[in-house]
């Protein structure tokens, strides 16, 4: 497939827990780890994109890793950050702006699930009525989702559960993963309800890490690896009226498609393919009812078909599709600036045939990530050699 | 003597005969939010007018809450002994749908579909004693 920009080095800062060490040094230690991969210098970068959303001003990062005086562009875009630092990344090349640059995301957040600083909805003056009630907790949106998809599409309990058992397998095999035990899916079932019908164990937890991807023209490509990895298309949506999100206090009757879908249609018109050639995927996995739900918004399967592939074992390391094969959000954690940039550099590991332990056989041409969060936004990326 | 007080009477009014949610109305398209916002999300219209939504409606889609919300924003009891699960859920009231606490958190009496009507829970007392309520639905049987 053609393409004007591929991506020429990858690093990353192991997800996880690490006391003692600011999100942003995580960062600058993804960064010197992808020039390395590159064979470039922090110097020979001309731009850099980076995003976080709870550890500082990327940009201020510049100071850790040498004062050159490149350009360097701060964004945030809730959990389509590190996507939205990829895409911008890649819009700047390709309009021929520069020739070489870096897209970075890093995160820390504290413990236990996310929770609104400052009020999602209009309060005229009072008290947060919304998040004072006890709503806008992001948990509750995903498992008020997936309980009524669940009993519209035929989706079992035990489905659920061989998601969140294929993560943890597929993260024991992942030395940057955050966590490597394995569960069975009785012990995900028995773990704590936390939201019906989700369990303790089918749950992401916000965490920390950072990724940062070096991106070149795609002509000069050559000059930095032997196997470079063309990026074909990097999308982001934001929600249309309509579609139900997460932290909705309301909904319109009028049934819309979310920003998934969206995403998903641009991304593989852009690249010129179609979901039947996408070889292995990283799709957004905030618990495992997202997964399940996604892979139809992605275009990856009916609804319903979810509850025989996963019991057939499709989407294993193995299986017809392979689907979080780095254990995702659910073994990784979500450091929000940091995730989306992690599925990408998961598939590049995957497309050069270096994921070791976990490597999807058959030699993967097309690789495919997607993030999705909140308020109502969606990114997706094609990756292919 | 403390009496009870809405959370925020910009989205419960508890002043009447029976407890109310307030949404908005677009005046250009007619579309009903919850809360009112200063501009419509369907037509992108800024003629907005406060509207009493209907108190009986049907469930659309449900969880239970199982672990405290963290605090701030939650106004309620959080300790982990004195926190009880409770449902969530959107309910379908004639106007729109709304997100709302329901007070029946078993799973097995929660079921899409079923009448729902409009109440009110305690969240705390303020500094004055006064007895602080939220909205929620209850099964209507």
């Amino acid at each position: 497939m053609q393409s004007d920009v591929a991506i020429v080095g990858i690093g990353m800062h192991p997800f996880g827990r690490h006391e003692g060490v600011t999100g942003m040094e995580q960062g600058a230690h993804a960064v010197r780890e992808a020039c390395k991969d590159a064979g470039i210098s922090w110097q020979d970068l001309q731009f850099a994109v980076g995003g976080s959303a709870a550890a500082g001003n990327p940009d201020t990062m510049v100071s850790m890793l040498g004062l050159t005086g490149l350009q360097f562009v701060n964004v945030n875009n809730g959990c389509a950050t590190g996507g939205t630092a990829l895409s911008t990344a890649y819009n700047t090349i390709k309009a021929g702006m520069a020739d070489l640059g870096i897209a970075i995301g890093f995160d820390k957040h504290p413990r236990g699930a996310f929770a609104s600083d400052r009020p999602v909805h209009p309060v005229d003056g009072g008290r947060d009525w919304y998040g004072g009630s006890g709503m806008a907790i992001n948990p509750q949106f995903f498992a008020i989702k997936i309980n009524r998809y669940m009993g519209k599409h035929g989706i079992s309990h035990q489905t659920l559960a061989r998601v969140a058992a294929k993560a943890t397998r597929n993260g024991s095999m992942n030395p940057m993963a955050w966590r490597k035990q394995p569960f069975s899916e009785d012990e995900i079932l028995q773990s704590q309800m936390l939201a019906y019908p989700l369990t303790q164990y089918m749950f992401c937890s916000p965490g920390e890490g950072g990724v940062a991807l070096v991106l070149s023209r795609s002509d000069q490509a050559h000059k930095y690896t032997n196997t470079p990895i063309y990026l074909n298309a990097a999308v982001m949506r934001s929600r249309r009226f309509g579609s139900f999100e997460v932290k909705a206090s309301w909904l319109p009757k009028d049934d819309e498609v979310g920003p998934t879908a969206d995403a998903s249609r641009a991304a593989f018109e852009l690249a010129g393919i179609g979901p039947e050639d996408v070889d292995v995927a990283q799709l957004q996995d905030t618990e495992s009812g997202a997964e399940i739900m996604h892979m139809a918004e992605n275009g990856f399967c009916e609804d319903g078909e979810q509850e025989f592939m996963l019991e057939r074992g499709e989407t294993e390391i193995n299986g017809r599709l392979p689907i979080n094969t780095d254990g995702g959000c659910i073994a990784n954690g979500e450091p929000i600036g940091a995730s989306g940039l992690r599925q990408v550099y998961e598939n590049v590991l995957q497309l050069r045939g270096g994921a070791g332990p976990r490597q999807v056989p058959n030699d993967p041409k097309v690789a495919y990530t997607h993030v999705y969060g909140a308020p109502g936004i969606s990114g997706v990326t094609i990756l292919s050699k | 003597m403390g009496q009870q007080v809405s959370v925020n009477p910009f989205v419960l009014d508890i002043d009447g005969d029976e407890p109310c949610l307030v949404g908005g109305r677009c005046v250009d398209c007619g579309n009903v939010t919850f809360p009112r916002y200063a501009g419509c999300p369907k037509c992108a219209g800024s003629n907005i007018e406060p509207i009493e939504l209907g108190r009986e409606g049907t469930l659309w889609a449900w969880t239970v809450q199982g672990f405290p919300p963290k605090s701030p924003p939650y106004l309620g009891a959080n300790d982990a002994k004195d926190f009880h699960p409770f449902g969530v859920g959107y309910v379908e009231l004639p106007e729109v749908i709304v997100e709302a606490r329901l007070t029946e958190s078993e799973p097995g009496k929660l079921k899409e579909g079923m009448a729902m009507k409009l109440t009110m829970e305690s969240l705390f007392k303020d500094e004055e004693g006064n007895d602080v309520v939220t909205y929620a639905f209850a099964p209507a049987e």
